[in-house]
């Protein structure tokens, strides 16, 4: 059932959609401003975007299990202010950084062993997670701290980056970014992993009846999502070089979006990271081009997100149809579950 | 009105035997409450000082009453929602969505306010049919569908006041009406806790006094049963979204009119979440098929107390999320089956010890 569905050639039809919307974005953009079609644009795009591509990557594979996290934008934020206090209190900021990682994979790990052990819906407990980790946030510094430490003011902001000259540079945390992108393309479609994901994510039932460890799957992937906001946290303290516990409100539903446009089936077992790195680019795009438009508010960011989201939900869902209807088949796996 | 002992007793009993079928399922939110309470009798002091003055009640009670009624309101449409299976994230932009337009309308083109407040909340409603359109008739998933107006919607709110914050300006009438909305008195209690009250009447009626409930309630449970046995799913879906949005509506006016200006960006932020945790705490089950208006109301008044409590004990606001995330993650625990298997086999092992 699983490859006959994933050979279909109806998977990347959305990935096209994606890629479609993002080129049409970018052409707009250089035929309406001439100073668009720069490098200084594309490198900002990617330097600007890259803790909520980070995030956006492991709230990707969640999405793809078939649960959700909501607690991205409070780990975020927990853990720019964990790091910044590490660094503050006199620890090398490699360190900090470590424990801050280690510190959300853990975190991850807790609400998937909830998740996963006491069949919670992964939409409460992530909610649950996500106010208590913001006030755990607060409980560290409740005010925001600065970094200034030299390691990340002067090698990570500077000596890491790529530069391009005429001041362009490609900063460190989007190279992390797409080295994150690389790591998690490698983890879900190259290992055995991230084919459990995909399984586990598609039908549930019949990935138990095929004897996949659902639970280390599901407790695996969050403590992942966890790892991935908590370096998104990093990624925000450095590319700001300050912690805020009060930053990043809502970040979870700018991640959900940029997955969603980029393609990831929210019911699960469908979708792709290069989809979402898309989607998070999308995001970008819209905001550079309301920037650069100037006489428009910033507001209609939210409405042309907002937009987008349906247009894309609502292609996903017509091509969803087309598939046979598993109604039969599903009747039938509840039975077997019962037995 | 003096009974005889005995008497008394058998209409106590009689009494107790009326309500006991509501009381019975709110068991674990009604204790919960009375455990919070029973803290701040002994701890807090003051907490249950209730004085008179100019013939209206203060106190702490009061202050829970009238702060929880946003919940409330929303809570009410919510769980009609969450017991149609679904969930509505989009009840905090659309109470946004009402105050600003309310707010606006008065302010920029002096409108009176009972035309004001009818277009606010026909906006609102506007905004709930479009969440039902999108989950009842397109079948998208609830989460995903309103979460486009829980993003785009903020951005209307704050198209609607063009970005800055509205305050009501003293001496326009329309303002002093609307301000009764959130800060006046009825019967000595504020009016919120009125409207609470007869939005909780009106919601009870339609739907435990008719076949509404019931036909939610079939949504919830078997939709292709629902569908067979000659009832439209997509319809029940539809009104309910349309109802949450018109209950969003009018804790968004309350809101609005309580801190007395139109705030896009912070007016009922979060409070989908706080509202979808009363309707879980209050006992109605995030999968649908069965819900609880009245459990709703003490899951509502529950977290009220915990953050009116916080704030009496001198802890920070910042950390009041943390109390909150521990009886969302304790509630469903004590929801889910493993759980209490996995905790009655730790029991069995400690008798079989013995």
């Amino acid at each position: 059932m699983m490859p006959v569905r994933f050979s279909l050639p109806g998977r990347y039809v959305s990935l096209a959609a994606t890629l479609a919307v993002l080129i049409l974005l970018y052409v707009a953009g250089c035929l309406s401003f001439d100073r668009f079609a720069s490098v200084r644009v594309v490198v900002n795009l990617f330097n600007d975007n890259s803790f909520l591509g980070i995030a956006a990557i492991g709230a990707t594979t969640v999405i793809i299990s078939g649960g959700i996290d909501l607690s991205v934008g409070s780990v975020v934020a927990a853990s720019s202010i964990l790091i910044a206090s590490l660094i503050g209190h006199g620890m090398h900021p490699l360190v900090a950084m470590a424990i801050t990682v280690v510190a959300g994979a853990l975190f991850g790990t807790l609400q998937g062993l909830l998740i996963a052990c006491y069949r919670l819906p992964s939409f409460l407990v992530t909610l649950g997670g996500m106010f208590f980790i913001r006030g755990l946030g607060f409980s560290i510094e409740p005010q925001s701290l600065g970094i200034t430490h030299p390691f990340v003011s002067e090698t990570l902001i500077n000596d890491l980056a790529l530069h391009f000259g005429k001041g362009v540079a490609l900063s460190s945390t989007a190279s992390l970014f797409l080295l994150i992108l690389l790591i998690a393309m490698y983890l879900l479609h190259q290992t055995r992993f991230g084919r459990s994901i995909y399984a586990v994510g598609g039908d549930e039932a019949s990935a138990r009846l095929m004897g996949l460890a659902i639970e280390r799957t599901r407790i695996l992937t969050y403590a992942f999502a966890g790892a991935c906001s908590s370096l998104a946290g990093v990624a925000y303290a450095v590319y700001t070089q300050s912690g805020d516990p009060a930053c990043c409100v809502g970040f979870e539903l700018d991640a959900i979006a940029a997955v969603v446009i980029g393609g990831t089936l929210l019911k699960g077992g469908v979708g792709f990271v290069v989809g979402t790195a898309m989607g998070v680019l999308i995001l970008g795009l819209i905001q550079t081009l309301i920037a650069f438009k100037g006489d428009l508010n910033s507001w209609w960011t939210r409405i042309a997100i907002g937009a987008l989201v349906l247009i894309f939900i609502l292609l996903q869902d017509r091509m969803s149809r087309f598939r046979p209807p598993a109604n039969a088949t599903a009747t039938t796996k509840v039975k077997v579950t019962v037995g | 009105m003096r009974a005889e002992p005995t008497q008394t007793f058998t209409s106590l009993g009689r009494i107790l035997a009326l309500i006991q079928p509501l009381i019975q399922p709110l068991i674990w939110p009604l204790a919960a409450l009375a455990l919070l309470l029973l803290f701040n009798l002994l701890f807090t002091p003051n907490f249950f000082a209730v004085e008179m003055r100019d013939g209206h009640l203060y106190g702490t009670l009061i202050d829970i009453l009238n702060h929880g009624s946003t919940v409330m309101l929303l809570a009410l449409g919510m769980t009609l929602v969450i017991a149609t299976g679904g969930v509505d994230l989009s009840v905090g932009a659309v109470m946004a969505m009402a105050g600003a337009s309310a707010v606006q309308l008065i302010a920029a083109h002096s409108w009176s306010m009972p035309a004001a407040v009818a277009a606010a909340l026909g906006l609102s409603l506007i905004a709930g049919m479009w969440n039902g359109i999108l989950v009842g008739y397109l079948k998208l998933q609830p989460i995903v569908a309103t979460l486009i107006l829980m993003v785009a919607g903020r951005g209307i709110a704050q198209l609607i006041t063009d970005g800055s914050i509205i305050t009501f300006s003293d001496g326009v009438t329309a303002f002093t009406a609307l301000e009764f909305l959130g800060n006046g008195h009825f019967l000595g209690l504020p009016f919120p806790v009125t409207l609470v009250v007869s939005m909780l009447a009106l919601t009870a009626l339609l739907t435990r006094r008719t076949a509404v409930g019931l036909f939610i309630e079939a949504v919830g449970d078997n939709e292709q049963a629902c569908h067979l046995s000659g009832l439209d799913p997509r319809l029940v879906r539809f009104l309910t979204y349309a109802f949450t949005g018109l209950c969003a509506g009018i804790a968004g006016l309350v809101a609005a009119s309580n801190i007395k200006c139109a705030d896009a960006n912070h007016a009922g932020l979060f409070l989908e979440l706080d509202a979808i945790l009363a309707v879980v705490v209050g006992g109605t089950a995030l999968n649908g098929g069965r819900f609880r208006l009245l459990g709703s109301m003490v899951g509502a008044l529950l977290i009220q107390t915990l953050t009116t409590t916080m704030y009496m004990r001198n802890i920070s606001s910042d950390l009041a999320p943390i109390p909150k995330a521990l009886v969302i993650i304790a509630v469903c625990l004590l929801q889910s089956p493993e759980f209490r298997t996995s905790v009655a086999r730790i029991f069995r092992r400690q008798e079989a010890r013995l």
